[in-house]
């Protein structure tokens, strides 16, 4: 998807456009074995009150996209090209110091394990509130304690006032989740990337963790991008998903679209990972097969072609042709495939849909 | 916090006491005794008996030891039966074997010397070699930090007698910019104690340093990688903040503990470079005394040093828990 006309495009609800919009995003690191190009042409927009899921396997690209979209890849040694504009400035280019400016002010990041994301030897409502007064500068030292409890209040930890003056450790999984998300909303950002926030904690954590998210997106109108592999997450959260895979954008859709009726057979693959509740216990997961492909010698053609039983099915294009994103029938739905429209959705409702978990 | 350090005081003076014990039981064992070498070589089996009386070797192990406990704690009173008789106060440590010099005299001239050349040189390590190291990890892969780490390789593989010879050599006998080391105590005269250990703190300093450069940068690199830094950066805080305040807390925990370890050992004697500048300390007075088989001094000498380390153990347990607020003193 090199050209930007293939950018995806969502339905404009705002007069301003939406808040982040990626175009032709390349992140690549030159290493002794080579370029590792870990994101390759990567085009996308979240708009304020929207959450974009982004799915795929470990090395697909989509911890590197979100690090580069907050200025936390050494510049020296990433090489960066193509756009991202958040709230109409391009990050891409900027110097360290414009893009801290921007950090933790208009956008922000909650990460996958809070244990080692917080600092261990610093109290939790310290950590809050050096957040919030790096970028104000003026506030008193009890005015930004006093916003870091007000926060921790708002994630829903219990005395607030206590609970800041205790240490990461101290806190339950869940707590510290909360103590992240209070740590990345204190300034009121307008972007928030979520990356693999329930990963680490158990269950039944993960389901609250999910809905203060909501609310709070809700209360401060925040744009999201929530990076998972689980699509559970993805189809209570996103409103829109990216599916990546090798560096690459797969397909895009709502979140309708991609989990009812996806078109790439990466994405029937994740969808039949998934165990079903509705389904029959019995039944097998079925994984996909092999494993996530080599960043630097990516195979040729569709990345995906050695791990897809459809591969071949037309012709020899998904060997040599590397397959851009296109829509297909449905406004809005984009599939990187070289299988025919027509095919795609037989393979579906035949092979696919019958088994596959969420989908159901 | 209380309940921790009487524990540990406890554990310590066990320790202490085993180790004496050991001292003791070890010199025994030894088949030389020390009458016959302060007798000299055309010496009788008579005066050898003498002189064993007079040092209280005839008696028991056991007597002998009780004896040298009490007297570091109430005194004691040396006689062997004639009119001679010498009272000696607590904390009594015995007299040389050699020239009847009281133990606790030789210390306290000896232990000056030791600790105003591992203070100063300690100084030196830690703020060239921990600053070396943090510096080379932030700006790892440039020239600055190939330098430091090809110097501080250098420095690691080379020998206090070694470095130490070349300093003596180029500053004191070629150039004479350096009187040779001597000491002065510092209450007497600051810039002469200052002078006069310069290069010994030079030599113990910069080989010290190398080893902290290397072991501080490692540990700052692995602290980079450390998700907290991540946190920090994506907080918005100026790297010099992330590096100085997240990264460098985290970092220091690791080499706090060594450092003061180090310190510790050191304390009880730097035998080595004391001989080289030809320093009268704990670490040569020790080497000489067990030459000799002086041992009121060595079991003085060795006790000392061990109460520098669990001393040492100490603060640092203690210091940990002050910076890592995971650790529970209980």
């Amino acid at each position: 998807m090199t050209a930007p006309t293939s950018a995806p495009q969502s339905p404009a609800t705002t007069d301003t456009g939406p808040y982040l919009k990626v175009n032709d995003l390349r992140v690549q690191f030159p290493t002794e074995d080579g370029i590792v190009k870990a994101v390759d042409g990567v085009s996308f927009s979240v708009e304020r009150g929207q959450t974009l899921g982004i799915v795929g396997e470990s090395g697909s690209g989509k911890s590197v996209t979100s690090l580069t979209i907050m200025g936390l890849h050494n510049t020296k040694r990433a090489r960066i090209s193509g756009e991202i504009l958040v709230g109409g400035r391009n990050v891409v280019g900027m110097s360290e110091e414009q893009t801290r400016r921007l950090r933790g002010r208009d956008m922000s990041m909650i990460f996958q394990d809070p244990l080692s994301a917080l600092h261990p030897y610093f109290k939790v409502g310290a950590q809050i509130a050096e957040a919030y007064k790096v970028h104000h500068p003026n506030a008193s030292k009890s005015e930004c304690r006093r916003r870091a409890v007000d926060m921790l209040g708002r994630v829903g930890i219990p005395q607030p006032a206590r609970r800041a003056d205790q240490y990461p450790h101290e806190f339950s999984g869940g707590m510290r989740q909360r103590a992240m998300i209070a740590m990345a909303l204190v300034n009121d950002p307008d972007l928030l990337i979520a990356d693999e926030p329930t990963t680490a904690l158990d269950v039944t954590v993960q389901a609250q963790i999910l809905d203060l998210l909501e609310d709070l997106q809700r209360e401060f109108n925040s744009a999201i991008i929530m990076i998972t592999h689980d699509l559970g997450v993805v189809a209570q959260v996103a409103d829109d998903v990216l599916v990546m895979y090798g560096g690459r954008a797969v397909e895009f859709g709502s979140v309708e679209q991609v989990m009812r009726r996806p078109q790439h057979p990466y994405t029937w693959g994740l969808l039949a990972s998934v165990p079903s509740l509705h389904g029959d216990a019995d039944a097998d997961l079925v994984p996909i097969k092999g494993n996530p492909p080599s960043l630097i010698n990516l195979p040729s053609g569709c990345a995906f072609h050695p791990r897809c039983r459809y591969a071949g099915r037309n012709g020899d294009r998904s060997f040599t042709e590397v397959p851009e994103l296109h829509q297909v029938q449905e406004r809005g739905h984009l599939v990187a495939c070289h299988l025919s429209e027509a095919d795609r959705q037989k393979f579906y409702a035949e092979d696919i849909a019958p088994s596959a978990g969420v989908a159901q | 916090m209380v309940r921790f350090l009487t524990r540990r005081v406890l554990v310590g003076v066990v320790t202490l006491i085993a180790i004496s014990i050991i001292v003791f039981g070890l010199f025994f064992a030894v088949p030389s005794s020390p009458a016959k070498v302060m007798c000299g070589k055309n010496c009788d089996a008579a005066s050898i008996a003498q002189v064993e009386t007079r040092l209280g070797l005839r008696e028991p192990i056991v007597t002998q030891y009780t004896k040298f406990m009490k007297g570091i704690f109430v005194g004691r009173t040396y006689a062997d039966g004639t009119a001679f008789e010498r009272r000696c106060d607590a904390p009594c440590l015995g007299y040389s074997f050699r020239n009847d010099e009281a133990v606790t005299t030789i210390l306290s001239r000896t232990v000056p010397v030791t600790i105003s050349i591992v203070i100063g040189a300690a100084i030196l390590w830690l703020l060239i070699g921990v600053s070396l190291g943090m510096v080379s990890a932030l700006r790892r892969g440039t020239l600055f930090d190939k330098l430091a780490i090809g110097i501080s390789l250098t420095g690691a593989s080379m020998q206090v007698f070694f470095f130490g010879l070349i300093l003596l050599f180029l500053l004191v006998y070629t150039t004479g910019l350096l009187p040779f080391p001597s000491y002065t105590p510092f209450t007497e005269n600051p810039a002469k104690w200052a002078q006069g250990l310069i290069l010994p703190w030079v030599t113990l300093g910069f080989l010290n340093s190398a080893i902290y450069a290397r072991l501080s940068r490692a540990q700052m690199l692995e602290t980079l990688s450390e998700d907290f830094v991540r946190t920090a950066r994506a907080k918005g805080l100026p790297l010099r903040r992330v590096y100085t305040k997240h990264a460098l807390r985290a970092a220091i925990t690791p080499i706090v503990t060594i450092a003061g370890l180090d310190i510790g050992a050191s304390l009880g004697g730097t035998f080595i470079t004391e001989t080289i500048f030809g320093l009268r300390g704990l670490g040569k007075e020790t080497v000489e005394a067990v030459g000799f088989l002086n041992l009121p001094i060595v079991v003085a000498t060795v006790l000392l040093a061990a109460v520098f380390i669990v001393v040492a153990n100490l603060i640092v347990d203690v210091l940990y828990a002050v910076i890592d607020p995971r650790v529970r003193l209980s």
